[in-house]
C-alpha cells in the first residue's frame, strides 16, 4: 500500500461509517408502515437504493420510518438536507424514486411535481 | 447494492460467551426468510463494553441498542425493526432505578460518562477490516510519522503527552522508549505484553479482539522510534479469539505491506509475530514474558538489568501492554497537548477500568484520568443490585488493594490510588457491598498469587505460604492476636525482597484489608464472628 | 498431523518450543505431551531433555499425563468466586463423576480449573478447549456437556 492509497481507502470508509452511523449528507426516510408496504414503499426502497448504488452516491443515507400517517399519499418519501427544510415526496414508483436521485440528490433541484408538501 | 441497515453485533468473547453467535445464526435465518440480505449488513465488531447485558446489537443508521438478546428475538428485529421500522420495546435497555426506557445506545448513562480513546474503536468497526479501520484514522498516524518525524519527534510527543505505562507500574512511556532509542545495539525489539492475567481485568483482551490494527500500526511507529526490525506481541493462551482476530490483522498488514520491507516506500522494516503463553500468570512480569517469548520457562530474573538494556535475547528491548500502545496512533494524529489537556496533573488521558463484582452495570469503562469512584460505582455503573450499600472495591486485582467507602470520592489516578496504599494496576475494580467478608477476600487473592508464585525467590514461594496458613487460622476462628502482626510484618517483608512484581505486591491485598478493615480481623480472631457471614460457614 | 509434520512446520530454534508443545498435545486424542514427544523435540530442537521437561511442566496448559478429548477449565478467579464458580464446579464435578484434574471413565473429559478467562462480567465462566461459555447455570452446563457428548457420537 502507498500513501495515495491511503487516502483514497480512508475517504471511502469515512463515508460509508459515517453513512453507518447516519451522517450523510442527505437523509431519505423511505415510509414502510404496512400501508406504505402495501402501496408499493418497498419497491421504491429497492428502486433508491439501487439507483445510489449505481451512481455510487455515497453521502446519501437510506432509511425507513414507520407509518407517518399521511396514507393516501404512500409511498412517501422525507428528505432531510442539512441546512434545509424537510421536503416529502408522495405517490412514488420507482421510477419517480429513481428522478429523485436524479434531479434531486444528484443535481440538487427539488422535483416539484412529486411534492406533497413542502414546509 | 448500498445496505439500508448496518447491524454491529458484539463478537467480543463476553457476547459471544453468552450466546452471540446462536443469535446471529438465527438473525441470519431470519434475513434470508425475508430477502433482506442484500438490505442489512451484519458487521461483528470487538465488545462494546457493556458486557453484561449481552449478547448485544446495535442498529444503524438508528442507533437503536437491543440487549440480551436470544435467538428466538432475531425474528421480532427482523420483522418488526427492519421490516415496518417499529423498535422492539422489549428489547431495549431500562435504567435501572427509573425503568426508563433507553432506545439510543448514547444515551445509555454507562456510555455518557465515558471518553474513549483506547476503546475509540471497539464496537464501532469490523475488527478483520483493515478498510474499516483506515475509515477510522487508521494508518495516518503511521503515515504523518514516516512523512513529517524523525524518531526523536515521535519520542518527543510521547512524553509531552504524558502517556504513563498502563500495565500497572505507570511508568512514563515517552522516557521509556528514549531509553531504548539511546540504548546500544544494532539490534532492538518491540514487545507487546497481552498476557493479561489479573483477575477481572479484560481491557487488553477487548483492544486485541476489537481493534488489533491499532496495536500493529502502534509497534510499527514504536519500532521506527526505537529503532526495532521486529516485534512481538505476547497473548496468553486464554484468549483464543484475541489470538485468532491479531492473526487476522497482522496477515491483512503484510498482505498491504504495513508490515514488512519498505513500508509504504518509506524504507521502513517492520516484522510482527504473535507469541502464544500456555497458562503461567507470571509470565505477566517482563522479564518472565521476554523468556516465555525465547521458549524458556517463564521465571523472572532480577533487575537491573532492564529491559531497555538487556532484554529479549539479552538485546535492547521495548515492552509496553496493549493498553498503552492503543493511545499512540491518537497522541500522534491529535498531538501531546490534546491528550495531556485529558486527567488530572500527573496521570493524563483516559483509564480503562473493568467493573465487575457487586454492581448492576458490568464491563468496560473508559473515563479520563481522576474520575472519582463514586462516579465509577453510582453514576456509571449504576449502582450495586438490590440497592445494597457499597463496602470496598478492590482495585488493581491480586497486586493491589482496597479502597473503602470513606474514600468513596477519591479521584481514581496514580497518585490519589497510591496515597490510599493501593495502585491503579491494570484496572481490575471489583465492587463489594457488605455481603463480603475482607478476610475471605484477602485469602482469595492471595491463594492466587501463591498458587501462581513461580517459586524462583524464597520470599514469595515461602513466604506466601505462610501468609496464607495464618489468614486461614484467621478465617477459621484458631489463630492468636499476636499472629496479625505477624501477618503484617510478613507481608512488608516479602514486598521488599521478593525478586519480582508478582512477589513484591502479592501481600497487597492483605496488608491493604488489614489497613482498613482491622477490627474485621479481630472479630474472626477474638470473636470467632464473621459479620458477612462468610467464614466459619465454610467447611473448606 | 502426525508429530514430524508438526516439527517440520517450525524452524528449529528454541523460540518455538511452545508453540511445538501446543500443536502436538492438541494434534493428540489425549491431549498430553508423551515421553516420545519430549524426546523427539529436544532432538529436533537440540536443546536437553530436561529443558523440554522443564517448560513441558512449568505451564499449567500442558500436561505430560493422557487426558480427555476435551479439556473443561472452571475460572475460579475472584470476579468469578463472587458469582458462584464454586457451585458450577461442584456440579460439573458431580456430572462428569471426576474430582480436579480426573479425566471421565470414557475420556471424554478432563476437568481442570483456570486463572481469569477475562469474560468477567459473563461470570461464573468456563473455556471448553477453545470455546468460552459465561453465565452458567446447571442447565446451561448439561446442555454444552450434552452438546459434546453428542458431537462425538453424531
Amino acid at each position: 500500500m502507498k500513501l495515495e492509497d491511503l487516502k483514497k481507502i480512508r475517504e471511502k470508509m469515512e463515508k460509508e461509517t459515517n453513512l453507518r452511523e447516519g451522517k450523510g449528507r442527505i437523509k431519505a426516510v423511505v415510509g414502510m408502515g404496512t400501508c406504505g408496504i402495501a402501496a408499493g414503499a418497498r419497491e421504491v426502497l429497492s428502486a433508491l437504493l439501487d439507483e445510489i448504488s449505481k451512481r455510487n452516491l455515497t453521502d446519501i443515507v437510506i432509511t425507513q420510518s414507520g407509518c407517518r400517517g399521511l396514507c393516501d399519499r404512500e409511498p412517501i418519501v422525507d428528505v432531510y438536507e442539512e441546512g434545509k427544510e424537510m421536503i416529502t415526496y408522495g405517490n412514488l414508483t420507482p421510477e419517480k424514486a429513481r428522478r429523485i436521485v436524479a434531479e434531486h440528490f444528484v443535481n440538487g433541484n427539488i422535483v416539484k411535481d412529486l411534492l406533497v408538501s413542502s414546509k | 447494492m448500498a445496505k439500508i441497515y448496518n447491524l454491529l453485533l458484539c463478537a467480543g468473547a463476553s457476547c459471544i460467551s453468552s450466546g452471540g453467535y446462536s443469535f446471529r445464526d438465527k438473525l441470519v435465518e431470519e434475513l434470508k426468510k425475508h430477502k433482506l440480505e442484500g438490505m442489512v449488513n451484519i458487521v461483528e465488531t470487538g465488545c462494546v463494553g457493556i458486557c453484561e447485558l449481552g449478547p448485544v446489537v446495535i442498529v444503524y443508521p438508528d442507533g437503536v441498542f437491543y440487549k440480551k438478546l436470544k435467538p428466538e428475538d432475531a425474528k421480532d428485529i427482523v420483522e418488526e425493526h427492519l421490516l415496518k421500522g417499529r423498535v422492539v420495546q422489549r428489547l431495549l435497555y431500562k435504567e435501572k432505578d427509573s425503568e426508563k426506557i433507553v432506545q439510543q445506545a448514547t444515551q445509555i448513562p454507562f456510555f455518557q460518562k465515558q471518553l474513549k480513546i483506547v476503546l475509540r474503536n471497539c464496537g464501532i468497526i469490523d475488527p478483520e477490516s483493515l478498510e474499516e479501520y483506515i475509515g477510522k484514522d487508521g494508518y495516518s498516524a503511521l503515515a504523518k510519522v514516516l512523512t513529517e518525524m524523525s524518531p526523536e519527534d515521535v519520542i518527543k510527543e510521547i512524553k509531552d503527552s504524558g502517556l504513563r505505562g498502563r500495565g500497572g507500574a505507570g511508568f512514563p512511556t515517552g522516557l521509556k522508549w528514549e531509553l531504548v532509542r539511546n540504548s546500544k545495539g544494532d539490534e532492538k525489539y518491540v514487545v507487546c505484553n497481552a498476557d493479561e492475567g489479573d483477575p477481572g481485568a479484560f481491557m487488553d483482551r477487548s483492544v486485541l479482539e476489537g481493534d488489533p490494527f491499532s496495536v500493529i500500526e502502534a509497534m510499527t511507529i514504536a519500532g521506527y522510534a526505537v529503532g526495532a526490525k521486529q516485534g512481538y506481541v505476547y497473548v496468553r493462551a486464554e484468549y483464543p479469539l484475541a489470538i485468532k482476530r491479531l492473526k487476522s490483522a497482522i496477515k491483512k498488514a503484510y498482505e498491504e505491506n504495513l508490515l514488512g520491507k519498505n513500508i509504504f516506500g518509506k524504507g521502513l522494516d517492520f516484522d510482527l509475530e504473535i507469541r502464544v503463553g500456555a497458562g503461567a500468570f507470571v509470565c505477566g512480569e517482563e522479564t518472565a514474558l521476554m523468556h516465555s517469548i525465547e521458549g524458556q520457562r517463564g521465571t523472572p530474573s532480577p533487575k537491573p538489568p532492564f529491559p531497555a538494556d538487556k532484554g529479549l535475547f539479552g538485546k535492547p528491548t521495548l515492552i509496553n501492554n496493549v493498553e498503552t500502545y492503543a493511545n499512540i496512533c491518537q497522541i500522534i494524529l491529535k498531538g501531546s497537548k490534546w491528550f495531556s489537556s485529558i486527567g488530572t496533573e500527573k496521570s493524563k488521558g483516559t483509564k480503562v477500568f473493568a467493573l465487575a463484582g457487586e454492581i448492576n452495570n458490568t464491563g468496560l469503562v473508559e473515563v479520563p484520568m481522576g474520575t472519582t469512584l463514586r462516579e465509577m460505582v453510582y453514576e456509571i455503573g449504576g449502582g450495586l443490585p438490590n440497592n445494597k450499600k457499597f463496602k470496598a472495591a478492590q482495585i488493581g486485582g491480586p497486586s493491589g488493594g482496597c479502597i473503602p467507602a470513606e474514600f468513596i470520592d477519591t479521584p481514581l489516578d496514580y497518585e490519589s490510588v497510591k496515597k490510599l496504599g493501593t495502585i491503579i494496576g491494570s484496572g481490575g475494580l471489583i465492587i463489594m457491598s457488605e455481603d463480603t467478608c475482607m478476610v475471605d477476600l484477602a485469602k482469595y487473592f492471595l491463594e492466587f498469587t501463591q498458587d501462581e508464585s513461580c517459586g524462583k525467590c524464597p520470599p514469595c514461594r515461602i513466604g506466601t505460604k505462610k501468609m496464607l496458613e495464618i489468614l486461614d487460622r484467621i478465617s477459621k476462628g484458631r489463630a492468636k492476636q499476636e499472629e496479625l502482626d505477624l501477618l503484617i510484618h510478613l507481608g512488608e517483608q516479602i514486598c521488599k525482597t521478593s525478586l519480582c512484581g508478582l512477589g513484591q505486591t502479592a501481600p497487597n491485598p492483605v496488608l491493604s484489608t488489614i489497613r482498613y478493615f482491622k477490627d474485621e480481623y479481630l472479630e474472626h480472631i477474638n470473636e470467632k464472628k464473621c459479620r458477612a457471614g462468610i467464614c466459619f460457614k465454610k467447611k473448606k | 498431523m502426525d508429530r514430524e509434520k508438526i516439527l517440520k512446520k517450525y524452524e528449529p530454534t528454541r523460540e518455538n518450543l511452545l508453540y511445538i508443545l501446543h500443536d502436538i498435545q492438541n494434534s493428540k486424542d489425549e491431549k498430553y505431551l508423551s515421553e516420545d514427544d519430549l524426546v523427539a523435540v529436544s532432538k529436533y530442537l537440540k536443546v536437553s531433555r530436561s529443558e523440554v521437561m522443564g517448560v513441558a511442566t512449568f505451564y499449567t496448559m500442558f500436561s505430560v499425563k493422557k487426558r480427555g478429548h476435551h479439556i473443561v477449565r472452571v475460572c475460579v478467579s475472584p470476579p468469578c468466586q463472587l458469582m458462584g464458580s464454586d457451585t458450577v464446579f461442584n456440579y460439573l464435578k458431580k456430572t462428569l463423576g471426576v474430582k480436579e484434574g480426573e479425566t471421565t471413565d470414557d475420556n471424554m473429559f478432563t476437568l481442570e480449573t483456570s486463572s481469569c478467562l477475562g469474560v468477567c462480567a459473563v461470570a461464573p465462566a468456563m473455556m471448553v478447549d477453545d470455546d468460552m461459555y459465561g453465565n452458567l447455570t446447571p442447565e446451561k452446563i448439561d446442555e454444552i456437556i450434552t452438546k459434546y457428548r453428542e458431537k462425538k457420537n453424531g
